[in-house]
């Protein structure tokens, strides 16, 4: 069995949400975290994005100045001076199978839908620390492996060709937005 | 906690695409732990937020001062951009705040609303009790959710304007097929 240290771990919450930034820092403490910053618009958190260095991203959707998908579109920059790397939670109310689909195209990658639940969120801190997945590079995709399943018998459009990659078995993120846990 | 050098990243290309591995760079924060052990972190988060719980109806009446003020706005402005997305935001951050501060038919009538604002092909047309009928028994709840025998009835409530607002959804857009779509999917969000 394995546990977090989660005083080792430095976060980014990016809520424009008082209540829910509280109710977030609130979760990690008692997990353990120590280095939580916090910031209210997209603007804000991409600056200390490249200030704190977290290493877990923990960001709502709507959010003014640019939001969520935005802020993991500019963190997911392949030639950026920053870590593009870091793993990225999309924590929102936005309950539609479409949004989990665009959220996963710009690079997040993990989905919790609201209402928020300590367990969902510790299994999806979990699961970024300790399944960290290959990153992707394509002419119009840079991040996370997008493929949960190996179907060798696929043949669609989006085939990436010449590979025999292995493909980490995980449920889909759809799957794990429609589960609590 | 240290993020990996450029020499640790590991990039092999094919005909389409770039394949980028790293050694985990938050490996060291995972420790094991015998079977037995009994420090929960989950059990001890969840008593943390249950601490917040004497908060939670007030942060809930700010949420829905706001949502009352947003449509306000809309009476003296009209559907502007800017009116239109305060009046999504505040019924959107009830929607996906209002069950964990206690209020569950709160949240069903405000994911309602969202799905009015987001999907009606022209708000202006949006019969204007469609819009007070959900915020007036969003405040209600509100007011009345300590009264247990309110709840089903809240349900209930909740329960109703979603029909209205599908069936008022559905008829506006059945020539936008796209629309149409997204609105009969079925909601991901975790079963109560």
């Amino acid at each position: 069995m394995f546990r977090i240290d989660f005083n080792k771990l430095r976060f980014l919450i990016c809520d424009d949400n008082p209540h829910m930034r509280r109710i977030l820092r609130t979760l990690l403490h008692s997990f353990g975290a120590r280095e939580v910053y916090e910031a209210e618009d997209g603007a804000t958190a991409l600056e200390m994005y490249s200030h704190y260095v977290p290493d877990i991203v923990i960001a709502d959707w709507a959010m003014p100045i640019f939001d969520g998908l935005e802020l993991a579109q500019m963190i997911r920059q392949p030639e950026s001076k920053g870590n593009p790397y870091a793993p990225i939670i999309m924590l929102t109310g936005h309950s539609e199978k479409r949004r989990v689909t665009v959220a996963r195209d710009a690079g997040v990658t993990e989905f919790l839908a609201k209402p928020i639940s300590a367990k969902g969120l510790y299994q999806r801190i979990l699961n970024v620390v300790a399944n960290p997945r290959p990153f992707i590079k394509t002419k119009t995709y840079f991040g996370p492996d997008r493929r949960r399943n190996t179907n060798s018998a696929y043949m669609g459009p989006e085939r990436r060709v010449g590979e025999k990659h292995e493909v980490l078995q995980q449920p889909s993120l759809l799957d794990k937005a429609r589960s609590t846990i | 906690m240290a993020k990996n050098s450029a020499r640790d990243i590991e990039v092999t290309a094919f005909a389409t695409h770039q394949i980028i591995t790293q050694p985990n760079p938050l490996r060291k924060v995972l420790r094991r732990v015998d079977e037995k052990d009994t420090d929960d972190p989950v059990a001890r988060a969840e008593q943390a937020l249950a601490s917040l719980s004497g908060e939670f109806k007030q942060w809930m009446t700010t949420e829905v001062n706001r949502l009352s003020a947003a449509y306000l706005a809309i009476g003296n402005d009209g559907f502007t951009r800017e009116r239109r997305d305060e009046l999504f935001h505040a019924a959107h951050d009830i929607k996906g705040d209002a069950v964990t501060f206690g209020y569950p038919a709160a949240a069903g009538i405000a994911e309602s609303l969202c799905r009015v604002i987001e999907h009606a092909p022209d708000l202006e047309e949006v019969p204007a009790e469609l819009f007070t009928h959900h915020i007036n028994a969003i405040l209600a709840i509100l007011h009345e959710n300590t009264r247990l025998d309110s709840i089903s009835v809240s349900a209930e409530l909740s329960r109703r304007l979603r029909k209205v607002a599908d069936d008022y959804l559905a008829d506006v857009n059945r020539d936008r097929p796209e629309h149409l779509e997204v609105i009969l999917a079925p909601s991901i969000a975790p079963a109560e």
